[in-house]
Order: C-alpha cells, then structure tokens, then sequence
C-alpha cells in the first residue's frame, strides 16, 4: 500500500513541477493562431471534422454503454491532453511548443473519442487564451484532435499485432500521433501559403523533443494503469 | 524495477528534455512557434491579412501565464484523482 501511496505522490509531483517548468517559460503557442487562415480554408476544414465529432460523440457513448466503469478512465483523457497541451516546452530549435496528449485517450477509447475531447481543449484555448482561435478551430481540430489520434491508435494497434511489449507500443503511438498533429499542421499552413518545408522546420522540428516527452508521460500513465486497471483495459481491449 | 521506479525515471527523462534546449542555447528567445509561423507566412504571402481577432485576449503576460496554470491545474487534479481511485487498495472489489 504504501508503494501505490508512493506512486501516486510521485506522480502528483512530477505534474507540479512540470507545471511549474511551463510557468517560467514565455508565452508563445503553437497552434494556427485567428484570422491566419483564409475563410474558405477555415470553412473547408470545419466541414472535414464535423462527421468526426458527431461519430465521436456516438462513439463515446457506445463505449460508456459498453464498459460503463471505464468512464473515469475517459475523465482522465481529456484532463491529461488538458495538462498536456498546457505545457509550452523549450525545443532544441529555441523556440517553444506544446505536447497534445491526445494520445493516451485514443490508445484507450480509439480516435473518435478524442475528436471530442480535442475539440473541448482547443475550444477552452481559443476561446480564453487567445491561443488558436476560432476561425481555425476547424484546422486544428483536425490535426490535433482527429489527425494525430487516428495515428497514435494504428500505430499502437499494429504494433501490438506485432507482438511488441504494451509500454513500448504505447511510447511510440503517442510520440508518433504527436509529430504528425503538427506535420499536419505545416501542411495546412503549407498548402495555403507555400513553403511547406518552412513550416516543417518551425514545427515539425520543435516538436521532436517535444513528441519523445509526451510518448514518455502517456507512458508513466500507462505503466500504473496496466498495474492497477488492467480489467477495464481488458473492456476496452486495450491489452 | 518497480513501478514508481520506473516512472521516476521517465519523468526525469522528460525533466531533462526540457531543460538541455535551456543549457545548449542560452541565447535563444524561445517563443512560440506560431509567432514564427506568422513571421513566416508574412514573408511567404506579404499581401496577407489576419482577418479575424481573438474574442479575448488575455489582459497582459501574467493573466496569460494564469489561464494556463489553470488549465494545467485543473488537468493535473482530475488526473491526479482518477489514478488515486484507480489505485486505491481495494480496486479489485470494483467498487467506483
């Protein structure tokens, strides 16, 4: 008992300072801020998440229905892509970016789930922070909460096809689904404006370091949920 | 090696990968990224004009850095909650 009380001060710790590392560094962000995307492009990519959030939203209740103890579970991811995308790193490229933690939710519940869950986290940004922005809610939503989760959950499903142990398959998935919310990203700035390989090398290569961190926290999540939650990992078949 | 050993590590790792960027390149300004995308699409398309302004934007720096912590803190806590639940002694019983 007392180890598990152990893990979780651990745990609780290792939150704090972190939250106190992102406290220190400037403020900056990293998704496509307003008004920086042309209209029809911002209609075009709402248009494009729309299905996903309603699947999403089936989906979530479908999996609630199936394995109704889970739903803490799914309290959990969207608190941890909240956490997460809090969190404005120092890069090697010297300048600053934010893991999306979206992750741990769709290695979990699968992609869907995080296309509401993602949607909530940008909304709250947009929305108080200045940070994104409503005009391009719908291209953001689609990397990081549709793009980057559909990712991270092939990645890990074909890896554990593959026989490869849980807490590896789990770092790669969410690292991987990481990098790709913002190579989408730069793709969408590149489509519109050119110079695709520019916006690679401001966000893609931030978010290097950046990707490793996150693949490393979602699995510290994951190591005490395999330990403690393994039925309800079984449910979602997961394990 | 036990869990929380193992997790230690891992956060540690992470610690590190934050910090070595702020001891390589002292010099560096570390802002956003997205301020370097808009620099860089002023230059890629010097006609371009946002056309829509944040609803709220966030008074000064330091309310700024205040809405984050929140939403980090108020991740942080949820997180924090559900793994004191889903670790609590008598979890194989089911009783959420």
């Amino acid at each position: 008992m007392r180890q598990s009380g152990f893990n979780r001060f651990l745990l609780t710790g290792g939150m704090l300072a972190a939250l106190a590392g992102s406290l220190m560094v400037n403020a900056g962000a990293m998704h496509i801020a307003e008004g920086w995307l042309p209209v029809n492009w911002c209609l075009l990519w709402g248009a494009v998440c729309i299905p996903f959030v309603v699947a999403g939203f089936l989906s979530i209740k479908r999996r609630i229905d199936q394995a109704p103890r889970a739903k803490i579970l799914l309290a959990m991811c969207g608190a941890f892509a909240f956490v997460l995308s809090a969190l404005k790193i120092p890069s090697f490229s010297g300048s600053c970016s934010h893991p999306t933690g979206v992750g741990l939710g769709a290695i979990l519940f699968g992609p869907l789930t995080m296309a509401v869950l993602g949607l909530i986290v940008l909304l709250f940004q947009a929305l108080l922070l200045a940070h994104g922005g409503l005009t391009t809610l719908g291209a953001n939503t689609f990397s990081m909460a549709i793009a980057g989760p559909i990712l991270s959950w092939a990645v890990y499903r074909l890896l554990r096809k593959m026989k490869a142990p849980p807490a590896l398959a789990v770092f790669a998935a969410a690292a991987l689904g990481d990098l790709f919310t913002y190579v989408v990203t730069s793709l969408q700035l590149g489509l519109v404006n050119g110079g695709m390989e520019k916006f690679l090398a401001i966000f893609a290569v931030t978010q290097v370091p950046l990707a490793i961190a996150e693949g490393l926290l979602t699995v510290v999540i994951f190591n005490v949920l395999e330990k403690y939650s393994q039925a309800q990992l079984q449910e979602l078949r997961v394990l | 090696m036990k869990i929380w050993q193992k997790n230690l590590i891992l956060i540690l790792l992470v610690v590190l990968l934050a910090a070595i960027p702020l001891w390589l390149l002292r010099g560096a300004e570390f802002g956003g990224a997205d301020g370097e995308a808009e620099v860089a699409i002023a230059q890629l398309n010097p006609d371009y004009e946002p056309w829509f302004e944040p609803v709220l934007e966030p008074a000064s720096g330091e309310v700024e850095s205040m809405l984050f912590a929140l939403q980090a803190a108020i991740g942080a806590g949820v997180v924090g909650f559900v793994l004191g639940r889903v670790t609590k002694p008598d979890n194989h019983k089911g009783a959420h």
